[in-house]
């Protein structure tokens, strides 16, 4: 379908862009990648009158090594994320998880910051973001800010970016020694999005699990830590046994519904499943 | 592999590259949006959100108002202009046949049903255009499912539909049928869901109509499979435009599998509305209107009785089927559940007594009409689901329980129970070259030792038999359709000798530009490249029925068979008349026509072409020019057949189920290209593994579609299948010259029934006998936990 009509912006740099923000007040929209975007825009679901460009920014979607963390622009694709050496050797988990996402096309064109920044409940990255301990970086009219993933992600298509603000980096811990991580992705056969993913980044140290952090996305309003997983994992053995008995509690305080998905029951199950497999591959790679 | 062609050599069975594929490949096929014409404006549709509502008032002024605007049309004006309902194309006793106005009168009845359309400069100004159309209904209850809309109290459809039946309709003998039930060992009941498909066709349809006042003509390219029927009924029946007044031309098309036969409401708007506005207006669909308006399949609701004797020999079945055909009838519907269905009920099988029962049933769902096997793939999923029913219940294996009931070999022609006779077949070989394949007792050991571990494998068979061939005229006639369905072929030497050929089959993929030049390089002794294939404008081609049920290759194809042999022929006299010699003593080969015995006494095609066009030196009987036509009307339908298997795994835990390994053993007859007979394959395995998996149309109780995307109406990818192991037998169609089949169908005849026999397979450890399609991960699941006695 057609999109209603709009007026389209380049921006040349970060400081266009948020001038162009503030121009328009309530009317404009970013555009990075366009692949969430503009599948709404021709449903007519938005129709924003303005449509600034950040896709053409060009430090914008730089992927460095900052020694303890990986920087990674906003803009970066998908694909650079996914072959991108430093990623790959600091942050793997976040290279797997971005190979999750939707085909080549759809990774060749979609961005780390406007995956994020959309907040679908079903999207990869935001669970890798929370296994990870990820840090957003915000620029708006005040200043640059800093937002820890946890407190980033807050309600459906709801993140806790302010009006004005835009994404202008990622800032991911780079793994160290004994800490491995697995994402374990059930995608909707239509869609291609996760009916349920779950990241899972666990730190062992003398055959003792010593950190572990587990995002879910997908059969929530947003993507989530699974607390009491994380409880069930920490200062316990490495074993499968401790691995069966946290996965038990990933759907503890989850609500589910049912729908054309499946039952209530089944999504519950499915939560289950996956942490238990993300969590044993997650364990193997740290112990590897 | 692929080969290029050698001149000269029999290109027949030859795995030549398709012809047509680079200019696809590279961006430079002409598809109907791709037309440009002068001063071209563009449609927008206004369309109904309420699936049953009364139309009380359309409001276009704020539409009218904006600029670049041209008109706003309703069915209003569309019917005091005299345009005509669009009539469904099949016909049976007692059928009640709503009004099908393209644009609606009064009421709509389905979600997505048109009720305006805008005529604007640009597409983006109609779409606003059409967003400011204000439209006042009455919204009313509605039914979305047959089942519900044939309970007493229904919300009706129609008014002059009474109870929403379209039709009941029922072939075979009933008293037969019931007393060999009444008097079997074992009788296995079964009901089973054929879900409502949507088609999804990678063009979406569109039309383009630009009407000429000077010669009073009008031309419409058109998405579609069958130009010619497109002009017949648009122009005869709804538009009142006579055909040599009015020109269809189906240019470039990307698939069908069915849904671009039918006559839409869109190409009628916008054939109208070009002489309306004086300008060229075109149309293209957006992925979601073809969810909402392009014709869906399948949608049965059946109930099997197969009743056996003690040796597991059928000795009768009695189905009763009701068949959503949505809110009106298009082209084919009537045909699809019912001549297209039952009549193939018997399928391998020796069945003494069977009867069908069907009952149509109008809903407030978007029409239902053939979609890529029509009828046949739903008839082929009551027997096979049925047998693996069946074959559980008795303790038999469901490959010896098919093998039992096999038609002997010796037994052809074999008159079936429900109408058809099977010319010829031989069944046992494609069951057992598919049973080899497979390693059947290789995999019962697998299956064994992987249950004893947890691990769910399935098996499962589908021994199928389709008629297809579409079809013999005086047969078709008499069972109701209001066409025959011969086909034409024209063959067009030049002077070169470089041939046209004029085919009123039509490709929408299916390769014909290559395997037709196939047969003429074959027959001439000329290259592919010097065979150029026309089809698809009412312009050019004689008067042909298109392409649909399988039947280019053994009706068009056979047409032009015929038209070579006459041009053959007749250059045969020629050279005879060059040659100095009697016509039956001049052989034809590898191009060249030469005197029996004596091959350096010759002359080449090329030269004798030339000699029928100059006309001096012919025989003096003879009319100058080397051209011939056929209209091949075939004999009976073509019955291609074969067993296919599928093998899978059920993730006990999350429900999922992967297909491991697919072998389809196939008998299509002669085969004229193999790559491509595979490709039909392919596509049709892959589009019926979706059914049994993953597709599914759904609606809520309002009529509201709920999959009505990409995003959550799950079409197959190809990470999703297996590699596919096809093989063949060959069993030459005795109705038609070349001894070909229809092989674009059978895929998605048998595969539906194979997997989800196999996925029933595997979960029979849990007592699971079936599920209804598609068999998605929380079904299974659920079905799973209902049988451990979980929830
Ligand atoms: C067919 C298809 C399949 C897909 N499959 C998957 C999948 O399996 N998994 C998955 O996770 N995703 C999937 N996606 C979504 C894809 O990953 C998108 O690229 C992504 O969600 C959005 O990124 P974008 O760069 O395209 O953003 P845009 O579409 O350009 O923007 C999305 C939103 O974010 C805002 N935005 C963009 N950049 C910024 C920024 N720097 N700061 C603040 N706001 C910003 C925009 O204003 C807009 O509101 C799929 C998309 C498609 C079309």
């Amino acid at each position: 379908m057609y999109p209603a009509s709009f007026e389209y912006h380049p921006a040349a740099s970060v400081q266009d862009a948020l001038a162009l923000l503030a121009k328009y007040g309530d009317e404009p929209k970013l555009l990075a990648g366009g692949h969430s975007l503009i599948p709404v825009m021709k449903l007519r679901f938005a129709s924003p009158a303005h449509l600034i460009d950040i896709g053409r920014i060009p430090a914008l979607s730089a992927i460095t090594d900052g020694g303890s963390a990986v920087h990674i622009g906003a803009t970066a694709r998908h694909a650079s994320v996914v072959s991108s050496p430093v990623v790959r050797q600091k942050v793997p988990l976040l290279a797997e998880v971005a190979s999750h996402i939707g085909d080549p096309l759809i990774r060749n064109m979609g961005t780390i910051g406007g995956s994020l920044a959309h907040a679908d409940p079903a999207a990869d990255l935001p669970a890798a973001m929370l296994a990870l301990g990820a840090t957003l970086v915000a620029t708006g009219p005040a200043g640059t800010r800093t937002i820890a993933a946890d407190d980033f992600f807050t309600d459906v298509f709801t993140t806790a970016l302010h009006p004005g603000e835009m994404l202008t980096e990622i800032r991911v811990p780079a793994r160290g020694a004994g800490s491995g991580g697995a994402y374990e992705k059930n995608p909707d056969p239509a869609s291609g999005y996760a009916i349920v993913g779950i990241a899972a980044q666990v730190q062992v140290s003398g055959g003792t699990i010593t950190a572990a952090r587990v995002g879910m996305t997908g059969l929530g309003p947003k993507a989530m830590r699974l607390a009491a997983v994380e409880g069930a994992l920490t200062g316990k053995p490495a074993t499968a046994a401790t691995v069966a008995a946290a996965a038990a509690h990933a759907a503890d305080g989850l609500v589910f519904v049912d729908d054309a998905r499946g039952s209530a029951a089944y999504k519950g199950n499915l939560a289950r499943v996956h942490t238990r497999r993300a969590l044993a591959r997650a364990l193997a790679a740290a112990t590897a | 592999m692929a080969t290029t062609a050698q001149p000269g050599a029999s290109l027949m069975g030859a795995s030549v590259r398709r012809k047509e594929d680079p200019r696809f490949i590279t961006g430079t096929g002409r598809y109907t949006d791709d037309l440009k014409l002068a001063g071209q404006t563009y449609a927008a549709f206004v369309r109904s959100p309420h699936a049953n509502a009364t139309i009380n008032a359309i409001d276009a002024s704020a539409a009218l108002a904006i600029p670049g605007v041209h008109a706003v049309l309703t069915g209003e004006d569309m019917k005091k202009a005299g345009v005509n309902p669009i009539p469904p194309g099949w016909l049976h006793p007692g059928i009640k046949i709503a009004e099908y106005r393209a644009l609606a009168v009064g009421r709509v009845a389905h979600v997505g049903n048109a009720v305006a359309v805008v005529i604007a400069d640009s597409p983006t100004i109609a779409r606003d255009a059409a967003d400011a159309v204000v439209v006042d209904y009455t919204d009313h209850p509605a039914v979305a499912d047959a089942v519900s809309a044939l309970k007493p109290g229904a919300p009706l459809v129609h008014a002059d539909a009474p109870g929403n039946v379209v039709f009941t309709w029922q072939l075979g003998d009933a008293a037969a049928t019931d007393a060999a039930i009444a008097g079997a060992k074992t009788v296995v009941k079964q009901h089973l869901v054929n879900q409502r498909l949507i088609a999804n066709a990678m063009e979406p349809r569109a039309s383009l109509a630009s009407y000429d006042p000077a010669a009073d003509e009008l031309t419409l390219y058109v998405t579609s499979q069958n130009p010619h029927v497109h002009r017949l009924i648009m122009g005869a029946f709804v538009l009142g435009i006579p055909e040599h007044k009015f020109r269809v031309i189906a240019p470039d098309v990307g698939g069908g599998f069915g849904s671009k036969i039918f006559i839409y409401p869109e190409e009628c708007v916008v054939a109208w509305a070009s002489k309306v506005v004086g300008r060229p207006v075109k149309w293209t669909a957006t992925r979601s209107e073809a969810y909402l308006t392009d014709a869906h399949g399948r949608d049965h609701d059946t109930d099997v009785e197969m009743a056996f004797d003690a040796n597991g020999k059928i000795v009768a079945l009695r189905v009763k089927t009701v068949a959503n055909l949505g809110a009106y009838l298009t082209l084919f519907a009537p045909a699809v559940p019912t001549y297209l269905y039952g009549t193939l009920l018997s399928g391998q099988y020796n069945i003494p007594a069977i009867h069908v029962d069907v009952t149509a049933a109008y809903t407030h769902t978007t029409p239902v009409d053939a979609y890529r096997g029509a009828g046949r793939p739903e008839a082929t999923y009551v027997l096979e689901r049925t047998l693996d029913v069946a074959a559980r219940q008795l303790g038999i294996d469901p490959a010896e329980l098919r093998r039992r009931n096999l038609i002997a070999p010796d037994a052809f022609p074999f008159q079936t129970a429900v109408a058809l006779q099977y010319d010829s077949g031989n069944y046992e070989p494609a069951l057992d070259k598919a049973l080899a394949m497979v390693d059947y007792k290789g995999f019962r050991a697998q299956q064994a030792a992987a249950r004893a571990k947890g691990k769910l494998l399935g098996i499962g068979l589908s021994s199928y038999i389709e008629a297809c061939g579409l079809a013999p005229s005086h047969i078709v006639g008499s069972l109701g359709a209001q066409a025959g369905l011969y086909e034409s072929g024209v063959v067009r030497i030049h002077p070169t000798g470089k041939v046209t050929v004029l085919t009123g089959s039509h490709s929408h993929g299916q390769g014909h530009e290559t395997t037709f030049a196939q047969i003429v390089a074959s027959e001439l002794g000329c290259t592919i490249d010097d065979v150029e294939i026309v089809h698809g404008d009412t312009g050019r081609v004689p008067f042909g029925m298109g392409t649909y049920g399988s039947r280019s290759g053994a009706v068009g194809g056979a047409a032009i068979f015929n038209s070579l042999q006459k041009v053959k022929e007749k250059g045969r006299k020629i050279a005879a008349h060059l040659l100095e010699a009697a016509p039956e003593d001049v052989d034809f080969a590898g191009g060249n026509y030469f005197v029996k015995g004596s091959p350096s006494r010759a002359k080449g095609f090329g030269e004798v072409a030339l000699a029928a066009y100059l006309a001096h030196n012919i025989p003096a009987d003879m009319e100058p020019g080397l051209e011939a036509t056929t209209f091949f009307n075939p004999g009976n339908f073509v019955f291609p057949f074969g067993t296919h298997i599928a093998a899978v795994e059920v993730d006990s835990e999350t429900g999922q189920v992967t297909v491991q390994r697919y072998v389809a053993v196939d008998d299509f007859g002669n085969v004229i290209n193999p790559m491509i007979v595979d490709g039909q394959l392919h596509g049709g395995i892959a589009q019926g593994t979706a059914q049994a998996l993953w597709e599914g149309a759904q609606y809520d109780s309002n009529g509201q579609l709920l999959t009505g995307s990409l995003m959550n109406y799950a079409i197959p990818k190809a990470e999703f299948l297996p590699n596919f192991e096809t093989d063949r037998t060959v069993t030459p169609s005795p109705v038609n010259p070349l001894g070909v089949k229809g092989a674009g169908e059978a895929g998605t005849i048998a595969s539906t029934a194979a997997v989800a026999n196999a996925v029933i397979d595997a979960l029979s450890p849990f007592g699971i006998t079936h599920l209804d399609m598609p068999l998605t991960p929380a079904k299974i699941w659920s079905a799973i936990q209902g049988a451990k006695g979980g929830n």
